[in-house]
């Protein structure tokens, strides 16, 4: 191993759903030692902190957890990127570890939304009495709903559509069948919020929120916590021999936001920087998309991960509705995306998103995936999207 | 007839009601909210173009579920016109699958939104079909 290089050398990540009875410090906490232990290693060995959560992001998550776990006065970076987040506390760690700031950090990522409803769009301010302009469009009145919408399955199924107007073969089913191959996935992940296979039928059944995004095409609101020990490849030298066979290379680490297109300020544009941010990190870690052998993406609606395939390059350009009907992306394909269940049935915790998909990449890496596992997977790639938007990717090699 | 004003201040009413954007005068970059800079070259200095009134659907949702006081269903939809991508609703058009399309050809219209305290109007943009 390079000196220089970036591994995960402990991670973990609760299990997700409700979690009634703990606290944001309670999950954090656990994902925290989990990962620490994993590690072989304790909070004194940590020379920085990453700490995400989105929701209460003024409370100072990373120093509550220190409280709790080890006050040990290294610098707390407390980071919150939309559905980023996670993704941007681990970058923090491995900025720090890769500039040889520290030569351990921790990341972890916290969020509890179980019975949150729209997370965007979820109220509408009261109308005044009388007309009066405000904000940057001098609007008299609320705008969502009047002009275009704000919330997310609206705006993610317009994604979605964009890309239909633009290549064709997407439909109401083709995007049910996405969220089927995802429902079907979470069956075999002891750790997903909702672990139930669903019919087509019963996808395309179910409560319509924003056509064609029905209920079960949507993430999940639900609690959980993830975390990840970053660790030089020159500290990495001197740990056991245990450690270091079990340590998972960061083979790229990446975040980007999106350059101004033309049509980005009127409907977000998930694509380009998603594109840059995989172009990028292919190139980090001198690999290809044809190298993966599994991939964890942002498919926060069904409508999303159709246009990740694209946007990750998984498959031609304008090729994705072909690429899953070929069943590629299901968990016996030949570029398995999503077999943790994704986002619409293992749970969308925002903060420990961007983490989790890292743990369910190493977890299979090391071969520990259980029932779930992709056998012989030796590359994968994990992705997030924060709208504003934030991209996230990091792609992870299995130790030699 | 009663005052009427827009309900942002890019729709412009009048006898040929339009919106209107800001163009950057370095790049050609339009924008429709107030601006500090443009986004795509960082240059200060905008001028008002109008925009056209007719285009095409490039995207649309239907908006089932929202927050109280937002009547649902109905159509979002982000519209191509004439190379200048505008935000807005479908309107004058059934909210359903079988009435709204991808690449649907739509012009922009005009709704009463509601009507404040001293009786003025408050007018809102949509777009509709053309010759449907």
């Amino acid at each position: 191993m390079a000196s220089d290089d970036l591994w995960i050398l402990g991670i973990h990540m609760t299990k997700f759903g409700k979690h009634p009875d703990e606290d944001l410090v309670d999950l954090a906490s656990e994902a925290v030692q989990g990962a620490l232990a994993d590690g072989g290693v304790t909070m004194a060995d940590m020379g920085v902190i990453g700490a995400g959560n989105l929701m209460m992001a003024q409370a100072g998550i990373g120093q509550q957890v220190q409280k709790q776990l080890g006050q040990t006065g290294v610098p707390v970076y407390n980071v919150s990127n939309a559905c980023a987040t996670g993704a941007t506390a681990l970058r923090v760690a491995c900025m720090a570890v890769k500039s040889g700031e520290a030569d351990m950090g921790l990341a972890f990522g916290v969020e509890k939304l179980s019975g949150a409803g729209l997370l965007a769009g979820g109220s509408r301010k009261e109308e005044s009495p009388t007309w009066t302009p405000s904000g940057r469009y001098g609007a008299v009145a609320p705008i969502d709903g009047r002009i275009g919408t704000e919330i997310m399955p609206g705006v993610f199924a317009q994604i979605g559509m964009e890309y239909g107007h633009r290549y064709g073969g997407t439909s109401f089913e083709l995007f049910a069948r996405i969220s089927e191959k995802n429902h079907s996935h979470s069956t075999l992940n002891p750790k997903a919020a909702y672990s139930k296979k669903m019919s087509l039928e019963q996808i395309m059944g179910d409560i319509m929120i924003a056509y064609p995004n029905t209920r079960p095409m949507c993430s999940a609101n639900c609690d959980g916590a993830a975390a990840a020990v970053v660790v030089s490849g020159a500290k990495l030298k001197t740990l056991s021999l245990e450690q270091q066979k079990r340590a998972v290379k960061i083979a790229a680490s990446v975040l980007t936001t999106d350059p101004w297109e033309e049509s980005c300020q009127i409907l977000p544009d998930v694509n380009t920087l998603t594109r840059n941010a995989a172009i990028q990190a292919y190139e980090q870690a001198g690999i290809g998309p044809s190298d993966l052998d599994l991939v964890e993406l942002h498919d926060c609606f069904a409508t999303a991960e159709l246009v990740h395939y694209d946007n990750l390059m998984l498959c031609e350009t304008g090729g994705a509705v072909d690429f899953f009907n070929s069943g590629a992306t299901w968990r016996d394909g030949s570029m398995p995306v999503n077999v943790s269940g994704g986002l619409e049935s293992k749970g969308h915790p925002i903060g420990a998103t961007g983490i989790a998909n890292v743990w369910e990449v190493a977890t299979h890496l090391r071969g520990e995936a259980g029932d779930r596992q992709i056998v012989g997977a030796k590359v994968g790639l994990a992705h997030v999207i924060g709208l504003g938007s934030a991209c996230g990717v990091h792609i992870l090699e299995k130790a030699a | 007839m009663a005052e009427q004003i827009p309900l942002v201040d890019y729709l412009v009413l009048g006898d040929e009601p339009h919106l209107v954007a800001n163009q950057c005068t370095g790049c050609g970059a339009r924008f429709f909210d107030r601006r500090n800079a443009c986004a795509s070259c960082g240059k200060t200095e905008f001028t008002k173009v109008g925009i056209d009134t007719t285009g095409e659907v490039r995207a649309f949702t239907i908006v089932s579920f929202a927050a109280p006081g937002v009547p649902v269903p109905y159509v979002a939809a982000m519209v191509d016109c004439g190379g200048t991508s505008v935000r807005g609703n479908l309107i004058n058009v059934a909210p359903d699958p079988e009435h709204v399309s991808l690449g649907m050809k739509v012009r922009l219209a005009t709704e009463v939104i509601g009507t404040d305290e001293q009786g003025t109007e408050a007018i809102g943009f949509g777009f509709e079909p053309v010759g449907g």
